[in-house]
């Protein structure tokens, strides 16, 4: 254990050269945006000096570097910048949207888990069934769906056709108030307030978009579970405990699932980069109030404050759900940081 | 016990049905230890796993039958055979470590074993599992209790599945290649535990292998099978002084002995005759304190430590040694594949240790000293036809070009007896001695001196390997080169060499002429390999 | 070391190919051509794609010229018409025909993704290449870049690029490029570090090869089948991405017709019932990458010597 304890402090320990490198990137990109902050700041009735006194006070007339050590210093403060468009702070915009992406998200990737992995592993236990070529088809349609294109289809069927799902218009219908603030998840506020009707609300909103999201990570997490599956079925250890008489049960899950599970813990690191991309494009179809829609209308504007904090802090969010995925993985694999891996 | 009678095994590939065994029959009694021997395609694995019902998805028993103690195996349930496994009869395969749960502490494995067969409770689990690795003669068993495969050596693992495999004192036990990739000290010591612990609890054995002097030493009495189909049977002596089938014949004298020809290796038909190849007077090779130093985890590895030795012109020396003794290191440095730590290598009296291994490739001196690799498969490029790579080096260092080089490829061909119409074939069209004589062509491409060749026939079967065996000491009195041979076998090394060097631990601890190091052996290292060569009964010479 | 003939192929490879004997194959003198068309009869899944594609290309070469409708051209009274025989796709809020739209928007579609996987293709094999058969500082610094580029959730990072370099279609094959270079890179350094030092390029290095000739020649060939699969999978997802961006605003223009754009606006009809502005470019966008990711596995068949019988 003392091996996998040292491997993980590694592992933190390199993320940061590369968090580094992220603020670097992000700094560079949104120094690039077009648009004149300076102008904007200034308003509109602005003169060339008011112009200029307005770049002085952002800081925009020093040197390169010198804007870049300034900004590292704002960043440890906890300082993102203020919003041209809102006048709030980054840090506190960006937070007051994140739990609505959080909840859209997990609860994406929970429903697509729960599907996708028994799914992958009965696919490859009846390898040639129907379960299995319902597996295949799915994943290669999976993967060939646009999220934008299933989310729009999907309202069209339910909302118009079927009329089941209420207007995609957000995370509660105007009729209910938001649910006393706890961690922002609706769904858990509402539980714990013991508001049972807006929890339905909040739960009828959240399907269609989760469902969405659920499908387009369905594909890659099925694919993988499916795969892992049938090469641990045929690995030389699955022999000798079959030839030892361990009934299906013991090898099927013992044995062999946990062995498979280690790809696809790694898959679901890739999956996340794709997810919290697609989360973007869904949050614009559903008119979800998360950090997705709310770059996507910074950078209408070339609000360079808040597209840099967005694109920030979706990559902090990434380093650390891969170092909390690394860390799963580190349970579940002893040899984890040896050379035995 | 056991009873097989008309045995059939058919698969179902894309190709249509092959049938894998076609009607064998065969007996086991109580006690008994039978071998079952073939090359690889003779249907002896497959025998196997058709018994504990565990063929792969496309595998069926087509006809015959399979009687163990009254029950029949073939239309058992698979409830009934999952009872059978384990606990009547058991199976050990190669390559231990793969056979083992990577995540999994070898201890609970065990423990999942003795549960499932009713042999233990959750309480004593663990007591019995610690006793089943002490009957494995594993030292300081409760400690390796809480091991995983990936902290122990082969030879440790190999134990623990043996332990596995006996845990619920099986009456039969069958071996599929136990020993393959082991070293002949761990394959000595493991076969001997096997036999004891078999002789012990009075159980039955089947032995499978493909290597017929390691079955004549531990088996009772020996099946040959070839192409599916039982060729012969009988006990190990009668078996060797007297092979009644043309193939038993055949695999009896491919089997390198203590004494013998290399010529003998071959079917009487085709032994001609073998001119002595000379050995010069003038040193080719002059290596002088040679060493390579790794950098460990844990200080220097020191790979090789100062070793020196001679080769002559036209002489042919063996390296022997087990993993890790520095002999694969030694043969890269001399090849100039991998830079040396210190000390020289001589050719020709020109020191070539000094030249960097990285633009070595561009030397004059590079198409003087060349090698043969172990895994023909792994050294032929998968794209390049067997033409191509013949003919590569042809291109890069002889400077040829067009019609010569397709006239010089083909006489290369001719020269290794690779058959000419076989040169626009790529590898996995070619089979194992195929591969094998084209390694051979394309290190001769380029009329060298000396030629390493490391472990050529480690990988061919039996009989394929007295053929290349042949061909090098054929061609080494038409070329007049020297050999530096690398092997863990010291009967192939004493076939072949004048000169042989035992290595240990990265160092030399015995050299001298061949015949004198087989027969009267100095250091007790090269006394320990000698007497773990399985020992197949000695036939006379005919 | 023998092998353990436990299954099917084990056994039909080994009867096939025996010492003593020839091995006779039913297609000995195969060329590529004769290869191709093999695999495409081989698996029929193969020969459709490749049919598919084979329509894809003909529809962005010649699709400009052959759609009965100018694809700008507006018609202020015939908007928001359903499918029809006169408008097969029926026409958008504009008035234009939607079947001539997305018609036209394949060509867009295809350079893009093309361009961009390209790209990516060439700088980050190069890349991979080196650093898999380098090892040491060049290859540690690579890594150290992959792995900040591949830090972003890579959408996200399209979209910064895009918005930091400008709204225009070069702008997002490059973006798309970036964001696919780890991929390449990634597959080709680890394939190339497996066969570093396998046999045969050891026994290249003893024939008179320098690196560069083993790295491009022998190494690199061999690491091209699974990259074959990577590549088509990327085509799809270039186009998809190239989509998404153009839906949230980024990238492409109206009214230039591009499917991505074309089902954003067709989202905002929706709601309203008008079902098939954003069903049909959707269903295109869906048919072009289904066909990319149908090609992979021919494609690496294709380019594997193993699949020669």
């Amino acid at each position: 254990m003392a091996v996998r304890g040292t491997s993980v402090l590694t592992r933190i320990a390199q993320a940061i050269p590369v968090l580094f490198g992220v603020i670097v990137i992000s700094f560079v990109l949104t120094r690039a945006l077009p648009g004149d902050p300076a102008v904007q700041f200034a308003g509109i009735m602005a003169t060339p000096e008011t112009i200029e006194e307005t770049r002085a006070k952002l800081g925009l007339d020093k040197p390169l570097p010198e804007q870049f050590m300034v900004y590292l210093g704002q960043l440890f403060q906890g300082d993102l910048g203020q919003s041209v468009s809102t006048g709030r702070p980054v840090l506190t915009e960006l937070a007051s949207r994140l739990p609505a992406s959080l909840e859209l998200t997990l609860s994406a990737l929970l429903l697509s888990c729960l599907v996708a992995v028994p799914l992958g592993v009965l696919a490859a236990t009846r390898p040639g069934s129907w379960i299995d070529q319902i597996c295949r088809l799915l994943v290669t349609m999976g993967v060939s769906l646009p999220t934008f294109f299933t989310g729009v289809m999907l309202i069209y069927i339910f909302y118009y056709l079927l009329g089941v799902s209420p207007s995609p218009l957000g995370r509660l219908d105007f009729i209910y108030l938001d649910p006393p603030h706890v961690t922002g998840f609706f769904l858990i506020d509402a539980a714990l307030d013991g508001d049972w009707e807006t929890w339905f609300g909040a739960l009828k909103q959240l399907i269609l978009p989760a469902v969405t999201l659920a499908l387009f990570t369905l594909a890659p997490i099925a694919r993988m579970t499916r795969a892992a599956m049938l090469s641990a079925l045929s690995s030389d250890y699955i022999r000798t405990a079959r030839a030892a008489g361990l009934g299906s049960g013991r090898i099927l899950y013992g044995y062999a699932f946990r062995n498979a599970l280690l790809p696809v813990v790694t898959t679901l690191g890739m999956v996340f980069s794709f997810v919290l991309g697609a989360n973007v494009l869904v949050e614009k179809v559903f008119a979800w109030p998360g950090i997705g829609s709310y770059a996507v209308e910074a950078l209408i504007v070339s609000d360079y404050a808040a597209v840099q904090g967005f694109v920030l802090a979706m990559a902090f969010l990434f380093v650390f759900l891969n170092l909390v995925i690394d860390l799963a993985y580190s349970l579940i694999d002893p040899r984890f940081g040896t050379s035995g891996k | 016990m056991l009873s097989i009678k008309g045995l059939s095994v058919a698969f179902r590939t894309r190709n249509g049905e092959v049938n894998a065994v076609k009607g064998i029959d065969f007996e086991l009694a109580k006690g008994e230890r039978l071998g079952i021997v073939g090359e690889s395609g003779s249907g002896k694995s497959v025998t196997s796993y058709a018994l504990m019902r565990i063929l792969d998805a496309g595998g069926q028993i087509k006809a015959g039958d399979a009687i163990y103690s009254g029950i029949d195996l073939r239309n058992a349930s698979e409830r009934d055979m999952r009872d059978i496994r384990g606990r009547e009869i058991s199976m050990i395969f190669q390559n231990p470590r793969a056979a083992l749960n990577p995540i999994r502490k070898v201890g609970h494995q065990i423990e999942d074993v003795l549960r499932r067969h009713s042999r233990a409770t959750r309480h004593n689990a663990k007591a019995k599992a610690i006793e089943a690795l002490e009957a494995v003669k594993i030292r300081d068993a409760a400690a390796r209790y809480e091991a995983y495969p990936f902290e122990l050596s082969g030879g440790m693992c190999q134990r623990v599945v043996i332990a596995l495999a006996l845990a619920c004192d099986p009456k039969l036990i069958i071996a599929d290649e136990p020993t393959t990739g082991l070293d002949i000290t761990t394959q000595k010591a493991v076969m001997d535990l096997v036999d004891d612990l078999v002789r012990a609890r009075g159980m039955s054995s089947i032995l499978i292998t493909h290597d017929l002097g390691l079955a004549s030493q531990y088996c009772d009495r020996i099946v040959v099978m070839k192409d599916g189909l039982i060729v012969e049977a009988g006990d190990p002596v009668t078996l060797f002084t007297d092979p009644q089938h043309a193939y038993t014949r055949k695999l009896v004298n491919a089997t390198p002995r203590r004494t013998g020809s290399i010529r003998a290796l071959l079917p009487e038909s085709e032994r001609t005759e073998l001119a002595p190849h000379v050995v010069g007077q003038k040193p080719l090779i002059d290596v002088v304190n040679l060493a390579k130093t790794y950098q460990g985890k844990s200080g220097p590895v020191h790979a090789v430590k100062k070793i020196s030795f001679t080769i002559h012109e036209g002489e042919s020396v063996g390296l022997v040694g087990e993993s890790g003794c520095g002999k694969s290191t030694t043969s890269s440095m001399l090849v100039r594949l991998l830079d040396a730590t210190s000390g020289s290598i001589f050719y020709r009296g020109e020191d070539i240790a000094s030249l960097p291994a990285a633009s070595f490739a561009r030397h004059p001196l590079r198409s003087k000293i060349q090698m043969v690799f172990q895994d023909a498969t792994d050294s032929l490029n998968p794209r390049f036809t067997a033409r191509q790579a013949i003919a590569d080096p042809l291109y890069r260092l002889m400077g040829m070009r067009g019609d010569t080089v397709i006239k010089r490829t083909e006489e290369l061909a001719e020269m290794t007896g690779f058959p000419a119409h076989l040169l626009d074939r790529f590898p996995h069209q070619l089979s194992g001695g195929q591969k094998a004589r084209v390694g051979i062509a394309r290190a001769l491409a380029t009329e060298p001196d000396f030629l390493i060749l490391d472990e050529p026939t480690a990988a061919l079967d039996v009989s394929i390997q007295a053929l290349v065996l042949n061909l090098l000491a054929d061609l080494r009195v038409r070329l007049g080169i020297s050999y530096l041979f690398v092997s863990h076998d010291l009967n192939v090394v004493r076939l072949l060499c004048d000169h042989v060097i035992v290595m240990q631990n990265g160092a030399i601890v015995e050299s001298g002429p061949v015949a004198t190091v087989m027969e009267t052996p100095q250091h007790a290292y090269t006394r320990e390999l000698l007497s773990a060569a399985p020992q197949a009964p000695e036939r006379e010479i005919a | 070391m023998n092998k353990i003939v436990s299954s099917a192929s084990d056994a039909a490879s080994v009867q096939v190919a025996t010492a003593n004997g020839p091995v006779t194959p039913a297609k000995s003198k195969s060329g590529a051509f004769a290869h191709l068309i093999y695999v495409l009869r081989e698996n029929p899944v193969t020969g459709i794609a490749f049919a598919m594609f084979g329509i894809l290309i003909f529809a962005a070469i010649f699709g400009p010229m052959i759609v009965p409708y100018d694809p700008l051209a507006t018609d202020a009274s015939s908007v928001l018409q359903p499918p029809s025989f006169a408008h097969w796709f029926g026409t958008d809020n504009l008035g234009r025909d939607v079947f001539s739209r997305v018609v036209v928007a394949t060509r867009l579609d295809l350079v893009i993704s093309v361009a961009a996987v390209a790209l990516s293709f060439v700088i980050g094999s190069f890349l991979g290449a080196v650093a898999g058969y380098r090892g040491g500082w060049t290859d540690i610094t690579l890594n150290r870049v992959l792995d900040t580029i591949m830090a972003f959730p890579l959408f996200v990072l399209a979209m910064g690029v895009v918005a930091a370099l400008g709204n225009s279609v070069a702008n997002i094959i490059y973006a798309t490029a970036i964001i696919n270079i780890p991929f390449y890179a990634r597959l080709v350094r680890a394939e190339v570090n497996i066969r570093r030092n396998a046999g045969f390029t050891l026994a290249a290095k003893l024939s008179g090869n320098s690196d560069a000739r083993i790295l491009a020649f022998h190494i690199f060939p061999n690491a091209l089948p699974p990259m074959m699969v990577q590549v088509s999978l990327n085509l799809g997802w270039a186009i998809l991405n190239a989509a998404g961006l153009s839906f949230i605003g980024l990238g492409v223009r109206p009214p230039t017709p591009e499917w991505g754009i074309m089902v954003a606006e067709g989202a905002n009809f929706i709601v309203s019932g008008e079902w098939w502005l954003a069903l049909f470019p959707g269903l295109s966008l869906m048919i072009a990458v289904l066909t990319f990711n149908l090609m992979g596995d021919g494609l690496r068949d294709i380019v594997d010597p193993r699949r020669r019988t």
